[in-house]
């Protein structure tokens, strides 16, 4: 910190004492193996239901400052929340078992899930549905992504340039398969120095 | 198109948890938006997966609960069961998720601390608007190649009532409140029934 006289501002995102928190590990693990198990194509929601609304264990506005950086950061999304909820309340121990709780449980579920297909996997019907149900969820991620672009509109890239880089990314990575870490290179890179550049003012 | 089966050597294990290690840390965005590149390592590169099996994986995940991730699990699971044994099965399911999960882990447990303590600095806020447009990129992809079973070509290339299914989901769950279990219903029964 520097010599300021002023007193430092408060840190926004310190834990209120006031607030509810996970009483446990186990009950860290707990909380997050319920919050996976009803999550169906996707937990965020479910995450933020509990988390901020039913256990209070945090404000809205904590939340979307530690889902941005969960976001884009690698790795799995709700994981990376679960973590660093469990962090902010018990350092390390507190990130493992969120992260073990949001996975185990529904970890083994699926597997069984594969099991019980292997078994069914010729009928044609079984076949059918898992077709129908894949046809869903690849209309899912695109909802996601489409909900996703409605922040391009605030962000410091002009929307042109952002629908642009969008839609570049899309061709190289879609129609001509050119390998993930190159198009990350090249346009992820792209786009951070043009954020940088307008983020100067 | 059937399950390939394979004769696995352990520096095939090793090339599969090394890929998985790299891609973790290029999965900005979720592991899902990596499909795209699992998908052509795994099934159009290396063929230890067919294309309905990694399809299949993808799916089954989906419609599960839980986090989208554990589609890893499965993919692992399927590239041990086509090398002929239960045992390999679980081994591909604990090197594929160890694999996604420890290198992002560990990076995002170290720059969440760091980032949450600098988040004014200027550099923390140009990835974050940066990255984005990418971001989006990678799921419509994913979506893209998920929907045509592997591009241009692929295996459901000319099925337009799948196609329909998949851009009549994106709209209804872009823009409305329905619960996606029902819509997973409702693909499930359309694929029964055969009409997709």
């Amino acid at each position: 910190m520097s010599a300021s006289p002023l007193p430092a501002p408060p840190a926004p995102s310190t834990h209120d004492p006031d607030r509810p928190r996970p009483s446990s590990l186990t009950d860290l693990f707990v909380s997050f193996t319920l919050i996976a198990l009803q999550g169906f194509g996707g937990v965020l929601a479910v995450i933020q239901q509990q988390v901020v609304e039913r256990k209070r264990w945090m404000s809205n506005e904590e939340f979307i400052e530690e889902w941005s950086v969960a976001q884009i950061m690698p790795g799995p999304n709700v994981c990376n929340l679960a973590m660093m909820i469990g962090t902010r309340h018990f350092g390390l121990p507190g990130a493992l078992s969120a992260l073990a709780g949001i996975l185990t449980v529904p970890l083994i579920l699926v597997l069984c899930l594969a099991l019980v297909y292997a078994q069914f996997s010729s009928q044609p019907q079984v076949q059918g549905a898992l077709r129908g149900m894949a046809a869903v969820a690849a209309g899912l991620i695109a909802a996601t992504g489409l909900r996703m672009s409605v922040a391009l509109s605030k962000n410091v890239i002009p929307l042109a340039v952002c629908s642009a880089l969008a839609a570049t990314g899309f061709v190289l990575l879609a129609w001509i398969r050119v390998p993930l870490a190159l198009v990350i290179a090249l346009l992820g890179g792209l786009g951070c120095v043009l954020a940088w550049r307008r983020l100067k003012r | 198109m059937n399950a390939p089966s394979l004769v696995f050597g352990w520096h095939d294990w090793l090339n599969l948890f090394v890929h998985f290690l790299m891609l973790s840390m290029m999965s900005l965005g979720g592991a899902i938006s990596t499909t795209s590149e699992m998908q052509r390592y795994l099934v159009e590169r290396q063929g230890w997966l067919s294309q309905t099996q990694f399809a299949d994986s993808v799916a089954l995940a989906q419609s599960s609960p839980g986090p989208n991730v554990l589609f890893v699990a499965l993919l692992g699971w399927n590239v041990g069961l086509n090398t002929g044994s239960m045992s390999a099965a679980l081994g591909g399911v604990v090197i594929s998720m160890v694999g996604i999960m420890l290198p992002s882990t560990v990076f995002t447990y170290q720059v969440a601390q760091w980032a949450h303590r600098n988040r004014q600095l200027r550099a923390v806020r140009a990835f974050k608007q940066g990255m984005a447009p990418l971001v989006i990129a990678m799921l419509l992809a994913t979506a893209w190649l998920l929907a045509t079973g592997g591009g241009k070509g692929g295996e459901h290339s000319d099925n337009w009532p799948l196609w329909l299914l998949t851009a009549v989901t994106a709209i209804v769950i872009w823009r409305t409140r329905l619960h996606l279990l029902w819509m997973l219903a409702a693909g499930a029964l359309l694929g029964a029934l055969g009409v997709v």
